[in-house]
Protein backbone atom coordinates (compact mmCIF):
# COMPACT_ATOMS: atom_id res chain seq x y z
CA UNK A 1 0.00 0.00 0.00
CA UNK A 2 2.64 2.47 -1.03
CA UNK A 3 -0.05 4.65 -2.60
CA UNK A 4 -1.12 5.96 0.82
CA UNK A 5 0.60 9.13 1.94
CA UNK A 6 -0.13 12.31 3.84
CA UNK A 7 -3.00 14.02 2.05
CA UNK A 8 -4.53 10.82 0.63
CA UNK A 9 -8.30 11.16 0.75
CA UNK A 10 -10.45 8.28 1.88
CA UNK A 11 -13.25 7.70 -0.65
CA UNK A 12 -16.32 9.48 0.75
CA UNK A 13 -19.47 7.59 1.73
CA UNK A 14 -22.78 9.38 1.10
CA UNK A 15 -25.78 7.98 2.93
CA UNK A 16 -29.46 8.10 2.09
CA UNK A 17 -31.62 10.45 4.22
CA UNK A 18 -32.18 9.25 7.80
CA UNK A 19 -35.73 7.93 8.22
CA UNK A 20 -37.72 6.50 11.11
CA UNK A 21 -37.23 3.09 9.51
CA UNK A 22 -33.43 3.57 9.55
CA UNK A 23 -33.63 4.27 13.29
CA UNK A 24 -36.01 1.40 14.06
CA UNK A 25 -33.77 -1.09 12.25
CA UNK A 26 -30.64 0.23 13.91
CA UNK A 27 -32.29 0.11 17.35
CA UNK A 28 -33.21 -3.53 16.85
CA UNK A 29 -29.93 -4.65 15.33
CA UNK A 30 -27.63 -2.73 17.66
CA UNK A 31 -29.53 -3.43 20.86
CA UNK A 32 -29.78 0.30 21.61
CA UNK A 33 -33.46 0.54 22.53
CA UNK A 34 -33.27 4.04 23.99
CA UNK A 35 -36.81 5.31 23.21
CA UNK A 36 -35.52 8.79 22.40
CA UNK A 37 -34.50 7.35 18.99
CA UNK A 38 -37.67 5.41 18.17
CA UNK A 39 -40.61 6.85 20.10
CA UNK A 40 -41.67 10.40 19.09
CA UNK A 41 -43.86 10.84 22.17
CA UNK A 42 -40.94 10.01 24.43
CA UNK A 43 -38.53 12.24 22.47
CA UNK A 44 -40.90 15.22 22.73
CA UNK A 45 -41.33 14.69 26.47
CA UNK A 46 -37.54 14.72 26.74
CA UNK A 47 -37.54 18.17 25.13
CA UNK A 48 -36.46 17.16 21.63
CA UNK A 49 -38.41 18.16 18.50
CA UNK A 50 -38.73 14.50 17.45
CA UNK A 51 -36.77 11.25 17.48
CA UNK A 52 -33.18 11.68 16.33
CA UNK A 53 -30.44 9.38 15.11
CA UNK A 54 -28.24 7.27 17.35
CA UNK A 55 -24.73 8.73 17.39
CA UNK A 56 -23.47 5.18 17.01
CA UNK A 57 -25.37 4.81 13.72
CA UNK A 58 -23.26 7.57 12.19
CA UNK A 59 -20.14 6.08 13.78
CA UNK A 60 -21.06 2.80 12.05
CA UNK A 61 -21.26 4.76 8.77
CA UNK A 62 -17.76 6.14 9.43
CA UNK A 63 -16.68 2.55 10.06
CA UNK A 64 -18.14 1.54 6.67
CA UNK A 65 -16.14 4.29 5.01
CA UNK A 66 -12.95 3.04 6.70
CA UNK A 67 -13.46 -0.66 5.91
CA UNK A 68 -14.50 0.13 2.30
CA UNK A 69 -11.09 1.76 2.00
CA UNK A 70 -8.87 -0.65 3.93
CA UNK A 71 -9.67 -4.07 5.34
CA UNK A 72 -10.95 -4.11 8.89
CA UNK A 73 -7.96 -6.19 10.04
CA UNK A 74 -5.82 -3.06 9.50
CA UNK A 75 -7.92 -0.85 11.73
CA UNK A 76 -6.06 -0.22 15.01
CA UNK A 77 -8.03 2.56 16.59
CA UNK A 78 -11.23 4.46 15.81
CA UNK A 79 -12.57 7.32 17.88
CA UNK A 80 -14.82 10.32 17.57
CA UNK A 81 -16.79 12.90 19.44
CA UNK A 82 -20.44 13.50 18.69
CA UNK A 83 -20.51 17.17 17.75
CA UNK A 84 -24.16 17.68 16.87
CA UNK A 85 -27.41 15.77 16.66
CA UNK A 86 -28.49 14.09 13.42
CA UNK A 87 -32.19 14.63 12.77
CA UNK A 88 -34.72 12.85 10.58
CA UNK A 89 -34.16 13.48 6.86
CA UNK A 90 -30.59 14.66 7.39
CA UNK A 91 -28.25 13.43 4.66
CA UNK A 92 -24.93 12.36 6.12
CA UNK A 93 -21.68 12.13 4.20
CA UNK A 94 -18.55 10.55 5.69
CA UNK A 95 -15.18 11.94 4.66
CA UNK A 96 -11.60 11.55 5.79
CA UNK A 97 -7.98 11.95 4.86
CA UNK A 98 -4.53 10.82 5.94
CA UNK A 99 -2.83 13.52 8.00
CA UNK A 100 0.27 11.72 9.26
CA UNK A 101 2.22 8.48 8.89
CA UNK A 102 3.57 7.18 12.18
CA UNK A 103 5.62 4.17 13.23
CA UNK A 104 3.87 2.16 15.88
CA UNK A 105 4.84 -1.29 17.21
CA UNK A 106 7.09 -1.89 14.21
CA UNK A 107 4.53 -1.01 11.54
CA UNK A 108 3.55 2.09 9.60
CA UNK A 109 0.19 3.46 10.57
CA UNK A 110 -1.79 6.18 8.79
CA UNK A 111 -3.41 8.65 11.15
CA UNK A 112 -6.62 9.78 9.50
CA UNK A 113 -8.92 12.64 10.36
CA UNK A 114 -12.49 11.58 9.77
CA UNK A 115 -15.84 13.33 10.00
CA UNK A 116 -19.51 12.93 9.29
CA UNK A 117 -21.20 16.04 7.92
CA UNK A 118 -24.72 17.10 7.03
CA UNK A 119 -25.65 18.51 3.61
CA UNK A 120 -25.40 21.97 5.21
CA UNK A 121 -21.74 21.25 6.00
CA UNK A 122 -22.43 21.03 9.74
CA UNK A 123 -20.21 18.43 11.42
CA UNK A 124 -22.00 15.69 13.34
CA UNK A 125 -19.05 13.43 14.20
CA UNK A 126 -15.39 14.43 14.29
CA UNK A 127 -12.70 11.89 14.96
CA UNK A 128 -9.62 9.97 14.11
CA UNK A 129 -8.65 6.51 12.90
CA UNK A 130 -5.34 4.68 12.92
CA UNK A 131 -4.97 2.29 9.97
CA UNK A 132 -1.96 0.05 9.34
CA UNK A 133 -0.54 0.38 5.83
CA UNK B 1 -25.13 16.35 40.76
CA UNK B 2 -24.07 12.79 39.96
CA UNK B 3 -22.56 10.68 42.70
CA UNK B 4 -18.81 11.03 42.24
CA UNK B 5 -18.14 8.30 44.81
CA UNK B 6 -19.09 5.94 41.96
CA UNK B 7 -15.82 6.76 40.17
CA UNK B 8 -13.96 3.46 40.01
CA UNK B 9 -17.15 1.40 40.25
CA UNK B 10 -16.80 -1.89 38.38
CA UNK B 11 -19.89 -3.38 36.78
CA UNK B 12 -20.39 -7.13 37.05
CA UNK B 13 -18.75 -8.74 34.05
CA UNK B 14 -20.92 -10.69 31.63
CA UNK B 15 -20.51 -12.83 28.54
CA UNK B 16 -22.55 -12.75 25.36
CA UNK B 17 -22.65 -14.90 22.23
CA UNK B 18 -22.05 -13.07 18.96
CA UNK B 19 -24.64 -14.63 16.66
CA UNK B 20 -24.23 -14.77 12.90
CA UNK B 21 -27.83 -13.67 12.34
CA UNK B 22 -27.34 -10.69 14.63
CA UNK B 23 -24.30 -9.60 12.62
CA UNK B 24 -26.27 -9.93 9.37
CA UNK B 25 -29.07 -7.80 10.83
CA UNK B 26 -26.52 -5.24 12.06
CA UNK B 27 -24.93 -5.10 8.58
CA UNK B 28 -28.35 -4.58 7.01
CA UNK B 29 -29.24 -1.83 9.50
CA UNK B 30 -26.09 0.17 8.73
CA UNK B 31 -26.34 -0.43 4.96
CA UNK B 32 -23.17 -2.51 4.86
CA UNK B 33 -23.08 -4.46 1.57
CA UNK B 34 -19.57 -5.96 1.69
CA UNK B 35 -20.28 -9.73 1.69
CA UNK B 36 -17.59 -10.45 4.30
CA UNK B 37 -20.04 -9.06 6.88
CA UNK B 38 -22.86 -11.45 5.93
CA UNK B 39 -21.37 -14.46 4.14
CA UNK B 40 -18.96 -16.80 5.88
CA UNK B 41 -17.28 -18.02 2.70
CA UNK B 42 -16.62 -14.43 1.59
CA UNK B 43 -15.18 -13.65 5.03
CA UNK B 44 -12.88 -16.69 4.86
CA UNK B 45 -11.78 -15.83 1.32
CA UNK B 46 -10.80 -12.39 2.68
CA UNK B 47 -8.63 -14.00 5.37
CA UNK B 48 -11.00 -13.89 8.34
CA UNK B 49 -11.74 -17.06 10.32
CA UNK B 50 -15.49 -16.28 10.35
CA UNK B 51 -17.80 -13.30 9.75
CA UNK B 52 -16.16 -10.37 11.56
CA UNK B 53 -18.22 -8.01 13.72
CA UNK B 54 -18.03 -4.49 12.19
CA UNK B 55 -15.80 -1.96 13.99
CA UNK B 56 -18.51 -0.36 16.13
CA UNK B 57 -20.14 -3.63 17.21
CA UNK B 58 -18.29 -3.60 20.56
CA UNK B 59 -20.82 -0.99 21.65
CA UNK B 60 -23.60 -3.51 20.96
CA UNK B 61 -21.79 -6.04 23.15
CA UNK B 62 -22.10 -3.44 25.93
CA UNK B 63 -25.87 -3.39 25.47
CA UNK B 64 -26.17 -7.18 25.71
CA UNK B 65 -25.69 -7.33 29.46
CA UNK B 66 -28.40 -8.16 32.00
CA UNK B 67 -29.40 -4.45 31.98
CA UNK B 68 -29.18 -2.57 28.66
CA UNK B 69 -27.43 0.39 30.33
CA UNK B 70 -26.55 -0.49 33.94
CA UNK B 71 -25.13 3.00 34.35
CA UNK B 72 -28.69 4.40 34.39
CA UNK B 73 -29.53 2.57 37.61
CA UNK B 74 -26.13 3.08 39.20
CA UNK B 75 -26.20 6.87 38.78
CA UNK B 76 -29.98 7.26 38.78
CA UNK B 77 -30.03 8.78 35.28
CA UNK B 78 -33.11 9.70 33.25
CA UNK B 79 -32.43 8.11 29.84
CA UNK B 80 -34.12 11.02 28.04
CA UNK B 81 -31.38 13.37 29.24
CA UNK B 82 -28.41 11.19 28.28
CA UNK B 83 -26.37 12.02 25.16
CA UNK B 84 -23.35 10.25 23.76
CA UNK B 85 -20.32 12.55 23.95
CA UNK B 86 -17.35 10.55 22.71
CA UNK B 87 -16.53 6.98 21.73
CA UNK B 88 -13.09 5.43 21.33
CA UNK B 89 -12.34 1.86 20.18
CA UNK B 90 -8.97 0.16 20.22
CA UNK B 91 -8.61 -3.08 18.25
CA UNK B 92 -6.25 -5.75 19.54
CA UNK B 93 -7.92 -8.58 17.63
CA UNK B 94 -11.22 -9.32 15.90
CA UNK B 95 -14.63 -10.27 17.23
CA UNK B 96 -16.19 -13.01 15.07
CA UNK B 97 -19.58 -14.63 14.65
CA UNK B 98 -19.68 -17.56 17.05
CA UNK B 99 -17.48 -15.92 19.66
CA UNK B 100 -18.40 -15.63 23.30
CA UNK B 101 -17.26 -12.18 24.40
CA UNK B 102 -16.78 -11.24 28.03
CA UNK B 103 -17.21 -7.55 28.73
CA UNK B 104 -15.75 -5.84 31.79
CA UNK B 105 -16.55 -2.23 32.42
CA UNK B 106 -15.94 0.47 35.00
CA UNK B 107 -16.65 4.12 35.66
CA UNK B 108 -13.35 5.90 35.00
CA UNK B 109 -14.43 9.47 35.75
CA UNK B 110 -17.36 11.78 36.48
CA UNK B 111 -17.04 15.55 36.04
CA UNK B 112 -19.16 18.56 35.20
CA UNK B 113 -19.00 21.74 33.12
CA UNK B 114 -20.92 25.02 33.09
CA UNK B 115 -21.49 24.88 36.86
CA UNK B 116 -23.10 21.48 36.63
CA UNK B 117 -25.43 22.21 33.67
CA UNK B 118 -23.70 19.35 31.89
CA UNK B 119 -22.21 16.33 33.61
CA UNK B 120 -19.92 13.78 32.01
CA UNK B 121 -19.45 10.12 32.82
CA UNK B 122 -16.44 8.27 31.39
CA UNK B 123 -16.77 4.50 31.12
CA UNK B 124 -13.97 2.09 30.12
CA UNK B 125 -14.55 -1.45 28.88
CA UNK B 126 -12.53 -4.45 27.78
CA UNK B 127 -13.60 -7.31 25.52
CA UNK B 128 -12.13 -10.79 25.84
CA UNK B 129 -13.03 -13.82 23.71
CA UNK B 130 -13.54 -17.48 24.65
CA UNK B 131 -9.80 -18.11 24.19
CA UNK B 132 -8.93 -15.45 26.78
CA UNK B 133 -7.64 -13.12 24.07
CA UNK B 134 -8.17 -9.43 24.76
CA UNK B 135 -9.69 -8.38 21.42
CA UNK B 136 -10.55 -4.78 22.14
CA UNK B 137 -10.89 -1.86 24.50
CA UNK B 138 -13.36 1.00 24.50
CA UNK B 139 -13.84 4.29 26.25
CA UNK B 140 -17.01 6.34 26.07
CA UNK B 141 -18.23 9.59 27.52
CA UNK B 142 -21.89 10.10 28.27
CA UNK B 143 -23.22 13.64 28.62
CA UNK B 144 -26.02 14.29 31.08
CA UNK B 145 -28.23 17.37 30.56
CA UNK B 146 -29.32 18.79 33.91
Amino acid sequence: MTDISVGTEIPALKLPPITRTTLALYAGASGDHNPVHIDSDFAKKAGMPDVFAHGMLSMAYLGRMLTNWQSQAKLKRFSNRFASITHLQDVITCIGKVVELVEQDGETVARCEIQAIKATGEQTLVGEALVAI
Amino acid sequence: MLDKTKIGHEFPLFSTEVEKGRLRFFAEAIGERNPIYTDESAAKAAGYSAIPAPPTFMFSVDLDGPDMLPILKLLNLDIGRVLHGTQDFEYLGQIYAGDSITQKSKIADIYDKRNGALEFVVQESTYTNQNDELVGRAQQTLVYRN
